[in-house]
């Protein structure tokens, strides 16, 4: 593409990855979670595939789906002092309305994290696998 | 009493029934089989509404008449189940676009 | 024209189904979502109860799911190989 899609892609790319971030990290306390957070990471390679037209290596991608998957299934494991997926770090919050901390939840952020790198590593390679040319 | 939303998630689930039966074209197929599935995601959020509630999020809450969380949850995994069976679906349509030079399901000639 | 027939015939009996269906706005069984909405911020900790859900409560389902998006992920890895077009 022209000079102007490549710079702006340059300058946007940095506040994709804030965003999406940001919307896994507070997936326990404001709309989204891992999966939302996941897909808008995952635009940002659509968006370089478009912009540069280079052929984007798939191995990252691949391991980061694989990672993930295999951090949510240990994280289960890791409670089985009582049973399978046990929120073992849970910590009593009062009943009602409150502006909450990042600090409760428990287990439930670093899910949602795994689950985020899982979303973000499958839907890049399904975009890069089905936008590649092959004849 | 007349309630549009059930109604609106029964019409674009038939919509895309009569869609998957009479058509040819696999896009088109492809394009049915996800109206199908946003109609049956407004089925399932639709079905748990609770008069003027709002969404299960204690944070800064104005109140505590909250709508059914479980529903929204199986609407999210149904969500992503949608994503994975249109990503399969399209892939083996380009597949067959490869074999066939067609993508018309009537037509079954092997390209030379 | 059989197919249509069949298809309408379809059409008439979802659109008495959803016409004998609840009122919106008042849902019938809500006792599970009542006990989440009433003890899940102190069981779990998090303020999201949708996030409670899917990852506390129901989490076999999440990893049903994630396994679903990993195997649609290999299958377009081996659908896209250049062996098979």
């Amino acid at each position: 593409m022209s000079k102007i899609v490549k710079t702006i892609t340059c300058l946007v790319s940095l506040p994709i990855i804030v965003f999406g971030l940001y919307i896994i990290s507070h997936g326990h306390l404001t709309p989204g979670g891992g999966f939302a957070g996941g897909a808008i990471i995952a635009t940002l390679v659509a968006l370089l595939a478009v912009a540069f037209e280079k052929r984007l290596s798939q191995q990252l991608f691949s391991l980061a789906e694989s990672l993930g998957l295999l951090l949510f299934i240990i994280l289960g494991f890791f409670g089985l002092s009582s049973s399978f997926f046990h929120n073992f770090l849970a910590k009593a919050v009062s009943f009602g309305p409150n502006p909450g901390s990042i600090n409760s939840g428990g287990v439930i952020p670093l899910m949602n994290l795994a689950v985020g790198i899982e979303v973000f590593g499958a839907l890049s390679l399904i975009i890069l696998l089905m936008s590649q040319k092959n004849d | 009493m007349i309630s549009f939303p059930f109604i609106i998630a029964i019409s674009l689930i038939s919509l895309g029934f009569f869609a998957l039966v009479l058509k040819r074209n696999l896009l088109k197929l492809v394009m049915a089989v996800h109206i199908m599935g946003s109609g049956v995601n407004l089925f399932l959020i639709s079905l748990g509404y609770r008069e003027a509630g709002i969404a299960p999020i204690f944070t800064n809450a104005p109140g505590l008449n909250m709508v059914l969380p479980t529903v929204q949850a199986l609407t999210l995994t149904n969500i992503v189940i949608n994503i994975a069976i249109i990503a399969l679906m399209l892939s083996l349509a380009i597949l067959i676009y490869q074999h066939y030079g067609s993508l018309d399901t009537r037509k079954r000639k092997l390209k030379e | 024209m059989i197919k249509k027939i069949t298809l309408t015939i379809l059409f008439a009996f979802l659109l008495a189904a959803a016409l004998s269906l609840h009122p919106f706005g008042e849902p019938v069984f809500t006792e599970m979502d009542d006990y989440f909405i009433q003890n899940g911020q102190e069981e779990t900790g998090s303020n999201n109860i949708v996030a409670a859900v899917l990852f506390d409560y129901r989490c076999l389902d999440t990893l049903g799911e994630a396994s679903i998006l990993f195997g649609a992920a290999v299958g377009v890895f081996i659908i896209s190989r250049k062996k098979y077009v």
